[in-house]
């Protein structure tokens, strides 16, 4: 490397791209099967499809990061091997994957300098570097600090070092992985325009996601997957959202409400006055007072960090709480341990699922049986009756349509809605009197939505109580029979859903009560 | 009695042995974590030191030259370190029980040599203290720091040139990068496989020069087990400095002038009982590693193993 010569990547030429024919196998998952996907310079194009379709391995052997099966890449008509993600930069491929590969310990001008060469080599030249990202920056609007940490940095900004990362080393196609998946409404927005600004500046995009709205507002073409097929690909223009679901999930979608009146019985949960400590140990509740009856479902709105976490963790006994009582069916269980809770008949369904619900390197059987392997029938004078648990792993894997290879598979090779069914399948398969169900269809597709939604509504018939925990205004509006928001710690308000509207509740998530008038201090 | 600990030539004497049993601690320590950034942990670094410290004192003995004692001693280091490489990087084995596996090698394998090769207790003459010209002359800081020999000023040299290589360089960036998000380094094109054989071996030399500073700079002797568990304790010390050099830096000489005060103390009879005094460095280490737990956070990948999936 001649001395001082700049080490920045130009922009890769870059016409067209090509896949063909792709196929890749995983033990047990055709994960690709005969896929063809196109992209052109300028365009963005959109992979739609289910959790599981296939769209991250398509991608990820387009960044060199699998091997695929069969098939071939052209590149500007060329065909191309790539076979290790170096080769894929060197090609002007650029990915944002799903889970961003980013070291939190350094700062933001070290990750993109990263496997880089120097032009004061060996040293770093962490200031160049720094200039031409804020360059970049300037030009992408994406506001960084080249000198902050990784882990000082909000999701979205997070993100953006991705692009950054990227567009530093030349690339002109620029795979992006769910991008929206962890994004803020705003977030989503401004993403979008930094998005169309690369599109006329020529680059090639491709937008993985499973909202449909997203991908029909940004995108020229889609493509949808299914079961690692192609299922086709159409000019965004000329389809609509219903066409694209049917494709996505392979039959007609009904997008779920409940409409009947719930039939309500005794107060199943009550919180009286409820206070307790958040993890950073601050005020996490400040005397929350809810009852939720048999037969209904309350929603718990609110904007994520506002308490919601404390509530599900107090109430299922997993977090101490500093004043007040908490009743299950009349009983006072205040301070109890969550397996005393448990036994009260609580099924709880946690916001981290694989982290809090299940334990990775167990079986589904293994998971399934979590709560009462220490029970008849699952163990006798203290061993396990592995024949039962067998049949019962097979016999829910069925009614809750798990899709997995066996029920030897482990929890953390299944995919997101399959996992959430497996919890589904062990915490309401005990016929509980009660549910706690916190964010329980977030990053879920469609289909596994609706099937969440499903059994839920199907417990509400049932006469459970369902404390409803999402940040999803619009799966709160379809569930729940009461809504309660929650701010600060604090129950805002609970409104009836017959009168409640989504600008009554963003208010109150706000923190305002409908009708108060906000004020600038400013202005007094 | 007790007071004879108090007079100026003896605290002169302790401070200054201190800084001289320095010397293997640094070397292990900062050798040990270029590995642990780069995410292997290598309890086998007894092994080495044990390994190294035979083979200088072997090579000196048979050809009467130091620094082809201290080349020797680097290379079986750096075998060594091959080798823990190989397993943890290539067969996946666990880090902690494939250094364990080293260590008993490297133990046996230097009492075999030994044994075979040498069979009684001879001498060396080692490295000698070289008088910092002006410096050494200044009176009680010349005694201190500038009458050591060459291994000394060198091990406390490396503390500088490590902290710039791993903040200032590439190599350094790759290597911290490979130790907190193996998969991200991965993604950039960056050898995760390489840089931790590249750690792990230099580690194995910084290792190997340990034991040598032992047998031909310190002792100028050969003893079975001679490393006593220092090789342990360098590891510990990476906890205790928080993976930073200087951190390690402070370690080694907290530990070293107990060492020393505890030889002082055994030196001038003092009345306590000779087993008590030995332990106390030990009972530091553990002392300190209970309160230094919560102090630092590890490399994120440490112990893990990569692989490339698909
Ligand atoms: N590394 C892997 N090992 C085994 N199976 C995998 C691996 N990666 C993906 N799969 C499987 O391949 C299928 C497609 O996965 P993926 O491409 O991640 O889907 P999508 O991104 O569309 O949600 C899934 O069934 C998934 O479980
Ligand atoms: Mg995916």
């Amino acid at each position: 490397m001649q001395k001082n010569s700049p080490v920045i990547n130009e922009k890769v030429a870059f016409e067209t791209l090509e896949m063909r024919g792709i196929t890749k196998r995983f033990p047990g998952v055709l994960a690709n099967d005969n896929v063809n996907f196109d992209l052109r310079a300028g365009e963005v194009h959109a992979l739609l499809g289910e959790n599981g379709a296939g769209k991250s391995t398509l991608m990820k052997i387009l960044y060199g990061m699998y091997h695929p099966d069969a098939g071939e890449i052209l590149i500007n008509g060329k065909t191309v091997r790539i076979n290790s993600p170096t080769s894929a930069i060197q090609q002007g491929i650029g990915m944002i994957h799903q889970h961003f590969m980013l070291v939190p310990t350094l700062t933001v001008a070290e990750n993109v300098a990263l496997g880089l060469p120097s032009s004061r080599k060996p040293l770093t030249d962490l200031d160049r570097v720094s200039e031409r990202i804020i360059s970049l920056a300037d030009k992408y609007h994406l506001s960084i600090d080249p000198s902050a940490y990784i882990w000082q940095l909000s999701v979205g900004q997070q993100q953006r070092v991705e692009i950054i990362k990227a567009l530093y080393r030349g690339a002109a196609i620029l795979l992006l992985d769910e991008p929206t998946a962890v994004l803020t409404p705003q977030e989503v927005n401004e993403l979008f325009a930094i998005m169309r600004q690369m599109q006329s500046d020529g680059y090639g995009l491709v937008f993985i996601s499973h909202k449909l709205h997203e991908v029909i507002s940004i995108s020229e073409r889609v493509t949808v997957l299914r079961d690692g097929r192609n299922v086709g690909t159409r000019l965004t223009c000329d389809v609509t959202q219903n066409t694209l679901a049917k494709w996505m999930v392979g039959r007609e979608i009904e997008f779920i409400k409940s409409t009947d009146k719930p039939q309500v019985g005794e107060v199943r949960l009550a919180l009286e006055d409820v206070s307790c400590r958040s993890d950073r140990g601050v005020e996490g509740l400040r005397g929350v007072n809810l009852t939720v009856h048999s037969g209904e479902i309350v929603g718990l709105a609110g904007v994520s960090g506002n308490g919601q976490l404390e509530l599900a963790e107090a109430l299922t006994g997993l977090r101490p709480i500093t004043k007040g009582r908490i009743l299950i069916e009349g009983e006072d269980v205040t301070g109890k341990k969550p397996a005393e809770i448990t036994e009260k008949g609580l099924s709880y369904i946690p916001e981290e699922r694989m982290k809090d619900g299940m334990i990775r390197d167990f079986s589904i059987s293994e998971n399934l049986v979590l709560r009462e392997h220490h029970k008849m029938p699952f163990s006798k004078h203290g061993f396990l009756q592995m024949s039962y648990i067998n049949d019962h792993a097979d016999r829910l894997i069925e009614q809750y349509r798990v899709k997995t290879p066996s029920r030897k598979t482990l929890a953390k090779s299944l995919s997101g809605g399959n996992i959430q069914k497996v919890l589904l399948a062990r915490e309401l398969s005990r016929e509980p009197r009660a549910i706690v169900a916190a964010q329980p269809t977030r990053g879920l597709d469609i289909g596994a939505s609706e099937y969440v939604h499903e059994q839920l509504l199907m417990e509400r018939k049932k006469g459970t109580a369902i404390l409803l925990i999402s940040e999803d205004l619009d799966e709160i509006l379809a569930l729940a029979d009461r809504i309660a928001v929650i701010y600060e710690g604090k129950i805002m308000d609970i409104l009836p859903r017959e009168t409640a509207t989504k600008e009554d509740i963003g208010l109150l998530m706000a923190g305002v009560h409908p009708g108060e008038t906000i004020r600038n201090e400013k202005c007094d | 009695m007790i007071s004879d600990l108090l007079s100026a030539t003896v605290i002169i004497g302790i401070i200054s042995s201190g800084i001289r049993l320095t010397t293997p601690y640094l070397f292990a320590s900062i050798g040990e974590m270029f590995g642990q950034r780069s995410g292997v942990l290598n309890l086998g670094v007894e092994g080495q030191m044990l390994l190294g410290s035979f083979v200088a004192f072997y090579v000196t003995l048979k050809t009467s030259n130091l620094w082809l004692g201290l080349l020797a001693a680097m290379g079986v280091g750096a075998l060594m370190g091959l080798a823990m490489a190989f397993v943890t990087v290539n067969l996946h084995a666990t880090q902690g029980i494939s250094g364990i596996g080293f260590y008993l090698f490297g133990m046996g394998m230097s009492n075999l040599l030994f044994q075979k090769l040498v069979g009684t207790v001879e001498g060396v003459r080692g490295f000698q203290k070289i008088s910092v010209p002006l410096l050494g002359k200044i009176p009680v800081i010349g005694e201190i720091f500038f009458n050591h020999n060459a291994l000394v000023y060198l091990a406390f040299l490396l503390v500088p040139v490590a902290w710039f290589v791993l903040n200032k360089t590439t190599l350094g960036l790759k290597i911290r990068a490979v130790g907190e998000n193996p998969e991200a380094a991965d993604s950039l094109g960056v050898s995760v496989a390489g840089i931790r054989y590249l750690t792990v071996i230099m580690g194995g030399v910084f290792s190997g020069i340990a034991g040598a500073s032992l047998s031909v700079a310190l002792l100028n002797v050969f003893q079975q087990n001679m490393t006593a568990g220092q090789g342990f304790i360098a590891v510990a010390l990476v906890y205790f400095g928080s993976w930073k050099p200087f951190g390690i830096l402070g370690g080694a000489l907290l530990f070293s002038m107990v060492n020393a005060l505890q030889l002082w103390i055994q030196v001038l009879g003092i009345p306590i009982p000779a087993e008590l005094a030995v332990m106390m460095p030990y009972i530091l280490t553990l002392l300190v590693l209970t309160l230094s737990v919560s102090k630092g956070r590890g490399p994120s990948a440490l112990t893990k193993v990569f692989e490339r999936e698909g």
